[in-house]
This record gives C-alpha cells, structure tokens and sequence, in this order.
C-alpha cells in the first residue's frame, strides 16, 4: 500500500462539526483528526451520535455548522472516492432474497475505480480473487450473499471494501450479530491490514475489550467529543475510568 | 407458424412486443428490489390522463402520454422526498388524480371510443409502422442505457449509501431510472393497455427474482420470460383467436407459476 513519506500526515479532519436530526442535537463541537497509519476506534453508547459522525464524514450528510477535510479537501470537493472503503452499519442485515453473488458483491467495490484508471476485465478479476481469498471466503464467490451465515457475509464487505486497496477503511459495527470465535479472526484480519498493507482504519464499535487489543487511537464520543488521543493515555484518562467504573451502564444504557 | 410470420402486422408486433417486455422486464428487477414496484401501475393511471389530453388537444396521444408520465414520475419522486411521503402514499395520489383527470378529459372532448379502448386494453396486433419504429427506438435506449448502468444501478439498489460513498452520482441516477420507467410505462401501455401494463412491469421480474441467484441470472431470466410470454402470447392470439395483453400476461403469470414451484422444490442454481 502506497503510504506517504511522512506517516503522520493528516487524512481527516475534523472541525467543529454539530448535527441535528430535526430539532434533536446528535452531535455537539465534534473536533478530530485520523493520521495515516492510524487504527482509530470510535466508541460510545448507543445513540451517542457515533454512525452520525461518519456519515458525516462520508459526505452522506450535511453538518449545519463545521467542516470536514479528506485527504487535503473538504468533502463536498473530494473526489479520490476510490481511496476510502466502507462498510455500513447495517450491511449484516441485508435483504437476505437480493439476487446478488458473492462475486457480484465484490465486484461493487471496483466500480468508483474504473471511472480514473480503467482496470482490464483480468486485472479486475484478479483483484476480486485476491480478494475474496485474503479473507477466505474465494469457495463461495458463485453463492448468493444472503445465503451466507452473517460472519461470512461481514467477510464479503470486507472483501469489497478492500479490493480498491483504499488507504482509508471505515467500518460502522462491523461484528454485531458474528460469533466469538469469527470476530478474533476478523479483527486479527484488520491487524493485518492496518500494519502490513498500511491501511489506516476508522473502526466503529461499543465492544471496549476489542479497543484495548487491536488499536492505537481511541475518540470517545457521546454527543461530545469525551476523550481523543492514544490508546495508551485512554486507559489513564477520566473517560476511560468513568466507563470502567459504570461498566456497561453507559455502553449500553442511553438512547 | 410460417403464416404467423408472414403477416406484416404479426411481425410489427412481435418486433415492438419484444423490445417493450424486455425494457420493462429489465426495470421491473430494479423497481421490484428497490419496493417500489407498484409505480408502473401508478403511472400508467396518470398515463391516461395523457391519452386523454392527447385526444383533448388532437396530439398525437401516445406522445401526450410520454410527457404526462415522465413529469408525474419526477412529481411522485420529489412528493415523496419533500413530503417525507411512504412511496405507495405518493404513488396512489397521483395515480388517482391522474386518472380522475383523464376522465373529465375524455367526456370534455366526447372521446369515449375505440381509440381509448385500444389505449385500456392494448391493441398489439393493430399497432402502426410509426408507432412500432417509436416504440422500437424508445425502447431500445432505455435497454441500452439500462445495460450501460447496470453495475452502478444494481450497486446503488444494493447498498445506497457504500454506492454514495464509491462517488457514484446516486441522485442522478434515480432520476434517470424514473424517467426510464415513465417512458417505458407508456409504451408497455401501447402494447398490453394501461390496465395491464403493471403487470409487464411486475411479473416477468418477480419470476426471474424467484430462481436467480445473481444479479444476472435475475437480469436474463427476467428478460427471458418476457420474450417467451410475448411471443406466444401472440400466437396463441393469432391462432386462437385470444386477446394478446391478457394472454400475454396470464403466460407471464403461468411462468412465474413455475418458477415458484420449482424454487420450492429446490433452488436450481
Ligand atoms: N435518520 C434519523 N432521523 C432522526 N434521528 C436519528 C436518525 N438517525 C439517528 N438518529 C438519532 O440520532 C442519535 C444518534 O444516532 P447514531 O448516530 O445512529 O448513534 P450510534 O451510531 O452512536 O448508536 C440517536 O438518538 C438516534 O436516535
Ligand atoms: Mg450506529
């Protein structure tokens, strides 16, 4: 994966961004910024404005006040879209009667691409092999995706998400609803990807045990932004003790 | 079957038939997975609203109808966006109006005649050079442009905001798809009759949705079923005498029948 010479450039930032649905205030003066390199987790309870903020990010909504910088541009001019990945919240409970392959499914993720350097039709299926074999699923590639268990299917968004080789993966509680066992190899397969391809990851989830494993960043949210900043300060900082001590009353207790 | 061929007016319909039930087939899959297959059916209310008009003002109707339609089908888009509108809400609005209107056009204008009736049931085998090359070339661009957006259309009916976030132009494109379907409508109407153009819209697609197990098999089994229930929709109406739009669409519906039963069996792909 191309990195830039300097590791730490900045990727996103964020500046002051707050959000209403209607009249409700989601998101208040959210400020931050993801680094190359980066495994970032974005935690917080419920409703806590989490899946807001990345959308917002995406460009998929508007803040009525602040901005955000992708790549050296504010989203709303952003055009390298093949350089992200995403993969939605909701991706695990699709329409489990959509006529799609898993081949299909992959091949989605190519389309952005072809739009700035065409891939031939055998560099595209090279790419969706590679693909679909770095997460292991290469056997179902004819299947239709809602014939796959739910961790086989989180698998293929994987999958789509990185056969563009976007320098920027963004996932939105990539794991709800997948087993134990699935989820270590599915993180140790973000492992992976963050320090062997260089991948920086934005990752979305309310699970604190994966936090303290895998990543390097941690913004602690709940309408406010709670704490930024290394995973190694997070454990000593008074968010992170607050969210001890309640243990999982404020993962899971407001709305 | 070689007299069936040799009839000029046999082969106009097979030709215009053809081309109409494959642009309807392949949209039919989109509007069906994106839930929102029953604006063939509003539309072709607002449709004769269009006819009407086109009578009223001594147009010819079916360009009337094209113009109506396509401006209703933005319309129920954008009710339903800035009205915050359930689809089928929107949808039953306008059907209704539109076909309310089209009556009082019609009894405005003392057009309650054989040319309406060929616009409610459909007059295939009585359709004109003029309009067969129309229909022909209309929809002809909608297959070819549906063709060359497949990917982004099934990426976006798939999964709406990954497609956003790939830089596909999402808004656009659902605009495009409306307008296709309002043009496409118009021309099934020509072909089957207003009454019935919903289901040319619907059930070839529904059949292909029942045995596919990618998104092209839906594409080409759909179109498939559309081609074989018109062709001997037609001659079984050329030999038997039947009505072709509702022979047409009883086939379709026997197919569907099949597919159903077989997927139940055991799905074959
Ligand atoms: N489309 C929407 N319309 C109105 N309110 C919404 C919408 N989406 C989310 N919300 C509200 O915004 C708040 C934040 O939601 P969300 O960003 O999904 O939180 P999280 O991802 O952290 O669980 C919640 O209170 C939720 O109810
Ligand atoms: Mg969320």
């Amino acid at each position: 994966m191309a990195l830039s010479a300097n590791d730490s450039k900045t990727l996103i930032a964020v500046k002051d961004i707050s959000f209403s649905y209607g009249y409700a205030k989601v998101l208040k003066n959210v400020s931050l910024d993801v680094k190359s390199g980066d495994f970032l987790a974005v935690i917080g309870p419920n409703g806590s404005g989490k899946t807001t903020l990345i959308k917002i990010i995406l460009g998929l909504l508007k803040p009525y006040e602040g901005e955000v910088w992708i790549m050296g541009r504010r989203v709303e001019e952003f055009l390298e879209w093949q350089k992200l990945g995403y993969i939605p919240q909701k991706a695990t409970h699709i329409d489990s009667f959509f006529p799609v392959s898993v081949y299909e499914v992959v091949a989605m993720g190519l389309l952005s691409k072809k739009k700035f350097t065409r891939l031939t039709k055998k560099e595209e299926e090279l790419s969706i092999q590679n693909a679909l074999e770095q997460v292991g699923i290469e056997d179902f590639k004819n299947r239709r995706i809602g014939s796959l268990s739910g961790g086989q299917q989180q698998r293929v968004f994987i999958a789509r998400a990185i056969v563009k080789q976007p320098h920027i993966l963004f996932l939105d509680e990539p794991t709800t609803g997948v087993d134990a066992e699935t989820q270590e190899h599915f993180y140790d397969m973000l492992d992976a990807l963050n320090k062997k391809e260089g991948i920086t990851i934005v990752l979305i989830t309310h699970e604190i045990g994966i936090v303290n494993r895998h990543v390097n960043k941690v913004a602690c949210l709940n309408q406010r932004l709670i704490y930024h900043g290394t995973h190694a300060e997070f454990c000593h900082s008074k968010a992170f003790k607050e969210m001890i001590a309640g243990g999982h009353h404020l993962i899971s207790h407001r709305h | 079957m070689e007299a069936f061929f040799s009839y000029g007016f046999v082969q106009r319909a097979l030709l215009a038939g053809i081309f109409v039930a494959i642009a309807c087939a392949l949209l039919g899959v989109f509007l069906i997975l994106r839930r929102d297959a029953m604006i063939g059916h509003g539309l072709a209310h607002v449709a004769f609203a269009g006819v009407a008009l086109g009578l009223f003002l001594n147009v010819i109707p079916l360009v009337a109808a094209l113009i109506v339609a396509v401006l209703a089908a933005l319309g129920i888009m954008k009710l339903k966006e800035k009205a915050g509108l359930y689809g089928d809400t929107a949808i039953a609005i306008f059907s209704s109006v539109g076909f309310a209107s089209g009556l009082l056009l019609v009894t405005f204008a003392h057009s309650f005649n054989v040319d309406l009736f060929g616009y409610l049931f459909g007059e295939i085998l009585a359709i004109e050079t003029t309009e067969v090359l129309l229909s022909i070339g209309l929809a002809g661009v909608v297959v070819l442009i549906v063709i060359l957006n497949y990917h982004k259309f099934m990426y976006m009916t798939f999964d709406r905001d990954s497609a956003k976030v790939s830089g596909i132009r999402v808004d656009r494109l659902d605009v495009l798809l409306t307008i296709l379907t309002a043009i496409t409508v118009v021309l099934g109407m020509k072909i089957v009759g207003l009454l019935l153009v919903a289901a040319l819209m619907v059930i070839p697609a529904a059949a292909g949705l029942q045995l596919a197990s990618s998104f092209k098999q839906a594409i080409l089994l759909s179109s498939f079923v559309a081609l074989i229930s018109v062709f001997f929709g037609l001659l079984m109406a050329f030999y038997f005498d039947f009505p072709a739009s509702g022979t047409i669409v009883i086939l379709s519906f026997l197919i569907f029948g099949l597919f159903f039963a077989f997927k139940r069996e055991k799905r074959l792909f």
